[in-house]
């Protein structure tokens, strides 16, 4: 037996045996910075999120929709806030974070950087995107960082909504006309690759996973992940009639799970890479918003300046 | 007198009371220019969801937190004084509720 055990080594094991880590305690750099990476994309995430979903505030089909989506879209601005004050409980500045979104340095989930042509991908959306995203983050109320794991548990009640409302865009739609049921189905063949592919690569070609997994970070591997979304989703589907577009999939009787055809991972790394449909337009729309609201940002700025040295002079006023 | 307008916001920690009768909570925090920004922006990102009925926002950098490292000295000292439970003692049934 070992006289003392490593720092690290103790690390290892306040983590394996379950307890949180807050943001005082000591932990590996390499702990802090895969924190940092993936709490600040998460974050991108939510607020790149907006977009897609802010192309059809103007064009709900009804007032009900159209609060509900505002709703959505103002839910995401708040869990991206969420996240971005986690990340910075470990020493990253938020205009670091801002900066590195805005440069392009920096990614987020690469599902975003596709279009939502019809109001059937509102539905999709909230189905698909949202419920895979609930599956990552329902693990993520576990993880071991504690404002980390805080922030997600605060998302997760938020988001249930989300994704059934979305269902109710698609159970409307697939209970409506020809053409309604189509744009359904159009919306779902669009959709259910890239939202499979939102829990990353596949197990043997996620390396950094092992070590996510070992410090708790991450509870549960992308592949396992996956297939308790397409268990679920399958069932989804069947019942508004819809079809997933995939010919491999069947029930595995033995397994217990469903079976499902190759992921092209060519089309994920390409969209991840920057080549995806709408990565330029996502990231020109971050940065037209961030500039044109430079002005609000210094006037308040200002306005504050303004306050205090006014407090001060009262203040020694007074006091003379 | 750019420089000075173009400094990050402060931190501001956020605390919410539920409902009348129970303590504010930490809810999380966030950046604001001032202390009425703060309190306007802690309502749009910590009670969407009617989760308050009175909010508390505090610079974080006016919180003194106690130090991981002071764990033992700080809170060992109770760890062997069950005394201070009510369990400690054996009450016979007899003398009821106590």
């Amino acid at each position: 037996m070992r006289e003392s055990i490593s720092i690290e080594e103790r690390f290892e094991a306040f983590v394996a045996a379950e307890n949180r880590v807050e943001p005082k305690h000591w932990m590996p750099d390499a702990y802090r910075k895969t924190l940092v990476r993936q709490i600040s994309q998460h974050a991108h995430s939510e607020v790149v999120g907006m977009l897609p979903e802010a192309n059809w505030i103007s064009r709900a089909p009804s007032l009900r929709s159209k609060l509900i989506l505002l709703a959505k879209v103002q839910d995401e601005a708040g869990h991206g806030l969420y996240l971005y004050s986690a990340a910075e409980t470990l020493g990253t500045p938020r205009e670091k974070m801002i900066d590195d979104l805005l440069s392009g340095k920096a990614k987020y989930s690469s599902i975003f950087n596709y279009p939502t042509l019809t109001w059937a991908d509102m539905g999709a959306v909230g189905w698909l995107v949202d419920g895979a995203a609930i599956a990552n983050q329902v693990m993520l109320c576990r993880t071991s960082y504690g404002p980390y794991s805080r922030a997600m548990v605060r998302i997760c009640k938020e988001e249930s909504f989300h994704q059934r409302q979305g269902y109710e865009i698609m159970m409307n739609l697939s209970k409506g006309t020809k053409g309604q049921k189509e744009m359904a189905q159009d919306a779902l063949n669009r959709w259910w690759w890239p939202s499979v592919m939102m829990f990353g690569p596949s197990d043997d070609n996620s390396p950094n996973s092992a070590q996510s997994m070992r410090w708790r970070i991450k509870r549960k591997s992308n592949d396992e992940l996956r297939q308790e979304y397409i268990d679920k989703t399958v069932k989804q589907a069947e019942y508004l009639g819809l079809k997933i577009p995939d010919k491999d999939l069947k029930w595995n009787e033995e397994t217990g799970h469903y079976e499902f055809g190759a992921i092209d991972w060519t089309e994920f790394f390409d969209v991840i890479a920057g080549n995806g449909p709408c990565n330029a337009e996502r990231i020109a729309a971050r940065q037209k918003a961030h500039n044109d609201g430079a002005w609000v940002r210094e006037a308040a700025s200002a306005y504050a300046k303004k306050q205090s040295s006014r407090k001060l002079k009262v203040t020694q006023d007074s006091a003379a | 007198m750019k420089n000075d307008t173009s400094k990050p916001w402060p931190l501001w920690e956020v605390f919410v009371r539920s409902k009348n009768g129970l303590a504010h909570k930490h809810a999380g925090s966030l950046h604001a220019s001032d202390q009425e920004m703060a309190l306007k922006n802690a309502r749009d990102v910590y009670t969407r969801r009617s989760e308050g009925v009175s909010i508390w926002v505090v610079l974080s950098s006016s919180v003194i937190a106690s130090s991981p490292d002071d764990k033992e000295p700080l809170f060992e000292p109770s760890d062997d004084k069950a005394y201070r439970h009510p369990t400690f003692y054996d009450i016979p049934d007899d003398v009821g509720h106590m």
